[in-house]
């Protein structure tokens, strides 16, 4: 018997039970879409996540006070100590290392933003111009900070966009003094809209020399420092440069922990890649149940053909070429039910993606692979048992219908 | 061509044997019509299945077109029904959902001819069976005796060396089942052997040899035959 007698014969035969045919196609192509629709979901949310630290900056090592060890709690925290603060002199300190690019102190604090009667508590980012190219801000108008002396304050600020809004709605805001708690700043410039990153919504910020946030919190202690690497290269360099800076520098003792991006950024791609195959997996088992049901249709099928599969023996079909028969059905019905799968999961991927705009939903490859193989699989291996049945029936009896 | 020798079969119905044929010989040569009667239960059946390689005896032996047939395996057996052996049954056995051409076409297909030749072959056998109008019909819509006419195609679409038909009118009304005989009989002019297992006499005695069987044994054999 030729293949394409065989297909034909096949998809003859499944044509012949409209029904029952759609009802396997259905149960196969949920399946395939939900492989299909969840390992989107999960490859959405671990690109979310890259995407995010990405949006941080590019080749980053962020030194932050303390030594964090795997559990967060040190013993100088069970003792109450405060680890060492770092210090603007340490963050010039690591600007000497040969592979930094450029380097962003940080301090964070809180402060009431007011211009009139209008105030509001604000996040106020204290640190240096460079901060602009190290996090990959953007500025709407205006000046970022001016680059000089780290030491030196400044009355001038920086507005994250809504804050602008809030304070100024359409006025004209650069040029203008508004109030940070108790001291005047000039806005100089500000940021251009950019959502959220990482949690931090930087159109609520208002960004001031580091000094100058320094003199406001009266503190001298930096929250991090934030170091480009000159290229993706050397961020191992780099960081081991700056350990061994901020060892020297605080008498020999490590107490300070230094991050790269890449490294955080390996480890939630990690996480998130094997919760995209768990839930992957788990719906690979409704593929399963429908491999489960094609064999108990395809049993009921067996049963129901039973004359019809004595008449091929009478007519020369040996056991072999019967089984082949069912196998063809069964490999037809796991593509039709594949192809509408992926049609159904890319549809349904493209909807959740319509309305959570900021998930970059897309179904892996492999995951689309692993569908349609797992399809194909239980189908075709759920159908052995039918198609043997079928190829052993004794064809008298089976001609007389028994 | 058909040559049985000492052969028998026996069923297992619950722990009892029973036996359905018991020590058969028969030979029938190319172009022999025979009709093989006698009342049910008699083996008639058993020993069509046995002639049509879709049983096998329980001992004794079987050569066919001289060849022994009598232990081949599921693939040979098949093979040998495929191009030897032609079968029409009481109930027709078309395929419901295949067209009278398609079904025409079956065995073609199952034996792996070219589809070129297939078409060729299959409007000569509805020109030839006077089915022209009904070739794209499904077997519910035809009549009795046009279900019969393609079964008939069907099993000489092989061109067969013998044409087993199992009471071929058993479900047809007395008219149209003269037409299938007539059918039938045109076959032997192909040197085509015809057995015909059969209740009615009338169509039986029109055999050039009638075989008589009861229980499992045949008792007579009459006509020009032998």
């Amino acid at each position: 018997m030729r293949w394409a007698d065989v297909a034909q014969f096949a998809s003859g035969s499944l044509r012949g039970n409209p029904a029952r045919t759609l009802l396997m196609i259905l149960a196969m192509s949920i399946g395939v879409a939900s492989v299909v629709v969840l390992t989107a979901l999960g490859e959405g949310a671990r690109l979310y996540v890259v995407n995010q630290f990405s949006s941080l900056g590019t080749n980053l090592v962020i030194v932050l006070p303390g030594r964090t060890e795997t559990a967060g709690i040190g013993p100088g925290m069970l003792l109450g100590q405060i680890p060492r603060e770092i210090t603007l002199d340490d963050a010039q300190a690591l600007q000497h290392s040969r592979d930094v690019k450029r380097i962003a102190p940080l301090t964070v604090g809180t402060a009431t933003l007011s211009r009139g009667a209008l105030n509001r508590e604000v996040v106020v980012l204290g640190s240096t111009s460079d901060l602009l190219e190290v996090r990959h801000m953007s500025l709407g108008i205006g000046k970022f900070l001016p680059p000089g002396d780290i030491h030196e304050s400044a009355s001038v600020c920086v507005l994250g966009n809504q804050m602008k809004r809030e304070l100024f709605g359409n006025e004209q805001a650069v040029g203008q003094w508004v109030r940070l708690g108790d001291r005047r700043f000039r806005v100089i410039g500000v940021l251009a809209e950019q959502g959220e990153s990482m949690g931090m919504r930087t159109d609520e910020l208002v960004i001031i020399p580091v000094a100058s946030a320094h003199q406001l919190f009266n503190t001298s202690g930096l929250f991090r420092i934030m170091i480009e690497a000159k290229s993706r290269d050397v961020i191992d360099e780099v960081k081991q440069d700056a350990e061994q800076i901020m060892f020297q520098r605080h008498n020999g003792e490590k107490d300070v922990t230094v991050i790269t991006q890449d490294a955080v950024l390996a480890t939630f791609d990690r996480i998130l890649t094997a919760l995209t195959m768990a839930i992957g997996g788990i719906a690979a088992i409704s593929l399963a149940v429908a491999g489960v049901l094609i064999m108990n249709v395809m049993l009921i099928a067996v049963a129901q053909r039973v004359k019809e599969i004595g008449l091929l023996k009478a007519l020369g079909a040996p056991g072999r070429q019967i089984r082949a028969l069912f196998f063809a059905e069964a490999a037809l019905l796991s593509i039709v039910g594949s192809v509408v799968g992926l049609a159904l999961g890319y549809a349904g991927s493209m909807l959740i993606g319509k309305i959570y705009p900021s998930l970059p939903v897309s179904p892996p490859w492999w995951a689309v692979l692993a569908a349609c193989g797992i399809a194909m699989g239980t189908g075709i291996s759920f159908s052995v048992w039918p198609a043997r049945r079928a190829a052993q029936l004794d064809p008298v009896a089976a001609l007389a219908g028994k | 061509m058909i040559q049985l020798e000492n052969v028998s079969r026996s069923f297992m119905v619950g722990d009892q044997q029973v036996a359905a044929l018991r020590e058969i010989d028969l030979h029938i040569a190319a172009g022999d019509y025979v009709s093989i009667m006698g009342p049910s239960g008699s083996g008639k059946s058993t020993l069509l299945n046995l002639i049509g390689l879709l049983d096998r005896p329980s001992s004794g032996t079987y050569m066919l077109d001289g060849g022994n047939v009598t232990d081949l395996n599921d693939v040979q057996q098949a093979r040998v029904r495929s191009e030897k052996i032609g079968f029409v049954f009481q109930s027709f056995h078309l395929v419901p959902r295949l067209t009278a051409a398609m079904n025409i076409e079956l065995p073609m297909i199952l034996a792996g001819i070219a589809p070129d030749e297939r078409k060729q072959r299959v409007a000569k056998l509805i020109e030839n069976y006077g089915l022209s109008d009904r070739a794209d019909h499904r077997p519910d819509q035809l009549s009795g005796g046009q279900r019969q006419r393609v079964a008939i195609a069907r099993a000489t679409s092989m061109h067969p060396a013998v044409l087993l038909a199992d009471e071929p009118t058993g479900n047809l009304d007395q008219t149209t089942g003269k037409e299938v005989i007539d059918l039938l009989e045109q076959l032997l002019e192909q040197n085509v052997a015809l057995i015909m297992v059969t209740h009615d006499p009338v169509i039986g005695t029109r055999a050039k040899r009638q075989i008589h069987m009861v229980d499992g044994q045949i008792i007579s054999e009459s006509g020009s035959g032998t």
